[in-house]
């Protein structure tokens, strides 16, 4: 066929044009599995070099893997399935990544053209299904939208608020000849704002400046915005010298070393965090959306404090908690603005106040509400929280960066709260939807985007089954992840939610016929390793950080452990459950609190 | 901004102009049932061909906070351009048309059509037992119309939804 004159070059197949418009999206892996519906895909796959594909063992887990490997570095990740049960088995991910900001771009796979809607073999309206689950979905039903519709949905993938979008694509088009269009970086109708309104940004210098108890608490969109945005941060709050919390998905955006860091804050926050919030008179709020578990009973919520947030998301602001000083932009260019605006106004912060409040803070902070008793003795049990300080002391001393991914329940928790996170990107975890099974994949991500990284999936013995066929892909590709298993045999979330709140019923919780965990690592052509004790934990932490395979370590920790701080659902922040000698009945649960998740 | 009352509901007439692709529609719908909004009446149709743009017009209900809610939710679905609230943004008109078909015969049939042209409403279809009215003005005023024809013999309704504009020279 002759080349028309509007295509100068020759056409190629439609997945031709997908790989080159992934490759000129700087696309360098690609999860995925096959399937009839994506067979040209994969053909095109086998005739190239420039694209990785990395076969996972189930779909939900590519998606995973690529948020970890997005989460990790930046990038956007990518995942391909095919149509029917392919799609339908990443919906998982899918809405784990929306719940998460996570940019990631899903191909899935659909029946011809002329068969949608005839429940053709392996169809699924996977526009219909994925909608709510993702930030746009596309059906691309001609061929000379599938060069843009790809540029497009990896520009709304990592603009504005990250997230997932998913491109459904029949297989006629993924056949037949397609014109082929280079990368775009507008919209003609998403257009997210990132550009803070100086006026709001002078109004919140106001109120930070007069501050007598401020706290500044920031989250995962501080993660979002780069490494950049988390380095200014760090920078504005030294300079103010205010208290900084962390929510769970923020973690790692402030050092955890810094004597201004108050740790996380919410349902397992500690107390210093948690009581600051409570008594502040000025709350900055950076890339947070002050979700349930974080703001425990909305009327209770920093009851006397004015309230900036700052979030690219307009629809974040004033969702749950109303605010006085609302600004829409990027974390990082509005931190700038914040410290240059602070530093170009001369008016002088209230120290002594200041000082007083840190005084304060330093109280509650001797209630140390992160510990625990660990017995010495060799043949003692152990504690999970030891067991991750251990970890993360000896990882210290490791020349590798260090990245941890986690499941699902207490010991994510236990995880946040003793593992000391220093820089952004390092800390991967499913906070919004709070996905069993995310943890292995994500990890598998992170180790593809950084090789000679040292990653970790910090995990319960019951969510690693969920996504456990992983181990497969770990060896196909010699991936070196350690998995870290806090082996309390119980679903220790549900089991501490049992104990505390209906009455010690301890239905379906307990993980019965557990496999054995180091033959299961063995199977899988991976080191099994177990600590049934004190005595033996340091030695198969060792073994497992100098291992340059993946590692599954099994550790055997106290089962009846529970979570501590805890604000019971319905609670606020000053209706704390504490450790140690505050161990026993929740107070101050109502029946409100009861029906809260 | 703190304050606004958060139990008094209020109705809005929001106005959406977006990109006329499949699934539009849909998107919106499920916004309004996936997160539990009110959907009271809703529009939909081509405004300008040659960009390909549909306006959505829909009037909802909620706390202020809510309504604020639905505004930004709407404002981030990607083939969204714009989101106006006419409601707050300043005096609008919105009207909306109605069939109404009344059956009946003597007296009955006799007030039903004096009704109707009070209200001038246009008789569009009659037969000696059924007139159809069509009747075009708010959606109080319709509801005032229907509400008077039941003891009269009200069989059927068919209401567009409500379409509205700005008054003077603003425009979405
Ligand atoms: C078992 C369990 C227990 C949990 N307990 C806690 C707990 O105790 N404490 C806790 O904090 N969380 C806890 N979580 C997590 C919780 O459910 C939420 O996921 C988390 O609190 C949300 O974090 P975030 O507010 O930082 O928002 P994210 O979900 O990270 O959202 C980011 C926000 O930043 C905005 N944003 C994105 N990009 C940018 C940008 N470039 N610039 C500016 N803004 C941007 C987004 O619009 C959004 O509003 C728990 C989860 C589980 C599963
Ligand atoms: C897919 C999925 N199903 C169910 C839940 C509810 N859930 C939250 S934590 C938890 C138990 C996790 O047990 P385990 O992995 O052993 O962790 P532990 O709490 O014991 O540390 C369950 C069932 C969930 N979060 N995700
Ligand atoms: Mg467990």
């Amino acid at each position: 066929m002759p080349a028309a004159p509007q295509h100068p070059e020759p056409l190629q197949s439609g997945a031709e044009v997908l790989l080159r418009a992934l490759k000129d999206q700087g696309v360098e892996v690609v999860f995925g599995y096959p399937g009839g519906a994506v067979l040209p895909i994969y053909d095109a796959i086998f005739n190239q070099n420039a694209i990785r594909h990395i076969l996972v063992r189930h779909e939900q887990a590519a998606v995973h893997a690529a948020e970890g490997y997005a989460r990790s570095t930046g990038k956007v990740g990518v995942v391909l399935v095919t149509s029917g049960p392919g799609a339908t088995n990443a919906v998982t991910g899918l809405l784990d990544a929306l719940m998460d900001s996570v940019p990631v771009v899903c191909l899935t796979g659909q029946v011809p053209t002329h068969l949608i809607g005839n429940d053709a073999f392996q169809e699924a309206d996977t526009t219909g299904i994925t909608r709510p689950a993702t930030k746009h979905n596309y059906l691309v039903k001609r061929s000379e939208d599938l060069a843009r519709v790809v540029h497009e949905a990896f520009y709304i993938a990592r603009s504005g608020r990250p997230g997932p979008v998913v491109i459904d694509l029949p297989k006629d088009i993924l056949i037949g000849k397609a014109a082929y269009a280079g990368p775009v970086d507008t919209h003609r109708s998403y257009r997210p704002r990132t550009e803070p309104d100086p006026a709001q940004i002078a109004r919140a210098v106001a109120l930070l400046k007069g501050a007598k108890r401020p706290v500044i608490y920031t989250g995962g969109g501080v993660v979002n915005a780069g490494p950049d945005a988390a380095a200014a941060l760090t920078r504005f709050v030294r300079m103010t010298g205010f208290p900084c919390t962390n929510t769970l998905m923020g973690l790692g955006a402030f050092p955890a070393s810094d004597p201004q860091f108050l740790g996380m804050l919410g349902m397992h926050g500690t107390y210093e965090a948690n009581l600051a919030m409570h008594g502040a008179d000025v709350l900055l709020a950076i890339g947070a959306r002050f979700d349930d578990r974080v703001t425990g009973r909305l009327n209770a919520f920093c009851p006397d404090a004015r309230k900036i947030h700052i979030d690219i998301d307009p629809s974040s602001i004033n969702k749950t908690v109303p605010v006085d000083v609302a600004v829409i932009g990027d974390a990082g260019r509005a931190i700038a603005a914040l410290t240059a605006a602070w530093e170009a106004d001369a008016t002088e912060p209230d120290r002594a106040a200041l000082a007083a409040w840190w005084r304060q803070i330093d109280l509650w902070r001797q209630k140390q509400s992160l510990r625990y008793i660990q017995d010495t003795a060799p043949s003692a049990v152990i504690k999970p929280q030891y067991a991750i300080r251990r970890l993360w002391e000896l990882t210290q001393a490791q020349a590798k960066d260090v990245f941890i991914t986690t499941e699902v329940g207490q010991h994510q928790m236990w995880a946040a709260q003793h593992f000391g996170f220093e820089r952004p990107n390092r800390w991967m975890t499913s906070g919004g939807l709070g996905t069993m099974g995310y943890g292995l994949p994500a990890a598998m991500g992170v180790q593809i985007a950084h090789p000679e990284a040292l990653v970790i999936d910090i995990a319960g013995e019951a969510s690693i089954l969920m996504n456990i066929q992983e181990m497969g892909t770990l060896a196909q590709y010699r991936l070196p992840v350690k998995v870290f298993i806090l082996n309390n045999q119980y679903m220790g979330m549900i089991r501490q939610w049992q104990e505390l709140l209906h009455g010690s019923r301890y239905s379906e919780s307990y993980s019965n016929a557990l496999p054995d965990f180091v033959k299961l690592a063995e199977s899988f052509h991976a080191t099994g390793l177990r600590a049934e004790n004190y005595g033996q934990l340091d030695d198969v932490i060792g073994r497992m950080l100098a291992s340059d395979r993946a590692v599954i370590a099994d550790i055997a920790v106290d089962p009846k452990e529970n979570c501590f701080p805890m604000i019971p659902s319905g609670a606020a922040h000053n209706e704390m459950i504490l450790g140690v000698e505050g161990e026993g009945e929740a107070r101050g649960i109502t029946d409100e609190g009861l029906v809260l998740v | 901004m703190p304050g606004p009352d958060n139990n008094h509901l209020r109705s809005a007439t929001i106005s959406v102009l977006v990109d006329n692709e499949s699934g539009v529609l849909a998107r919106v719908i499920g916004l309004f049932s996936g997160r539990g909004y009110n959907i009271d009446s809703l529009t939909v149709a081509p405004v300008d061909d040659a960009r390909g743009r549909s306006r959505i017009n829909v009037v909802t209900s909620g706390t202020e906070m809510v309504i604020e809610q639905i505004k930004a939710q709407l404002d981030r679905l990607v083939p969204v351009h714009r989101v106006a609230d006419l409601t707050r943004e300043g005096p609008h008109i919105a009207r909306e048309m109605a069939l109404v078909k009344v059956l009946g015969t003597g007296e009955k049939r006799v007030e039903a059509l004096r009704i109707a042209e009070t209200f001038r409403a246009r008789v569009v279809d009659t037969t000696t037992e059924s007139f159809v009215f069509e009747l075009t003005g708010a959606t109080e005023k319709l509801d005032a119309f229907i509400d008077l024809m039941h003891p009269l013999g009200l069989a059927e309704v068919s209401r567009t939804g409500v379409a509205a504009l700005a008054r003077g020279i603003r425009t979405i």
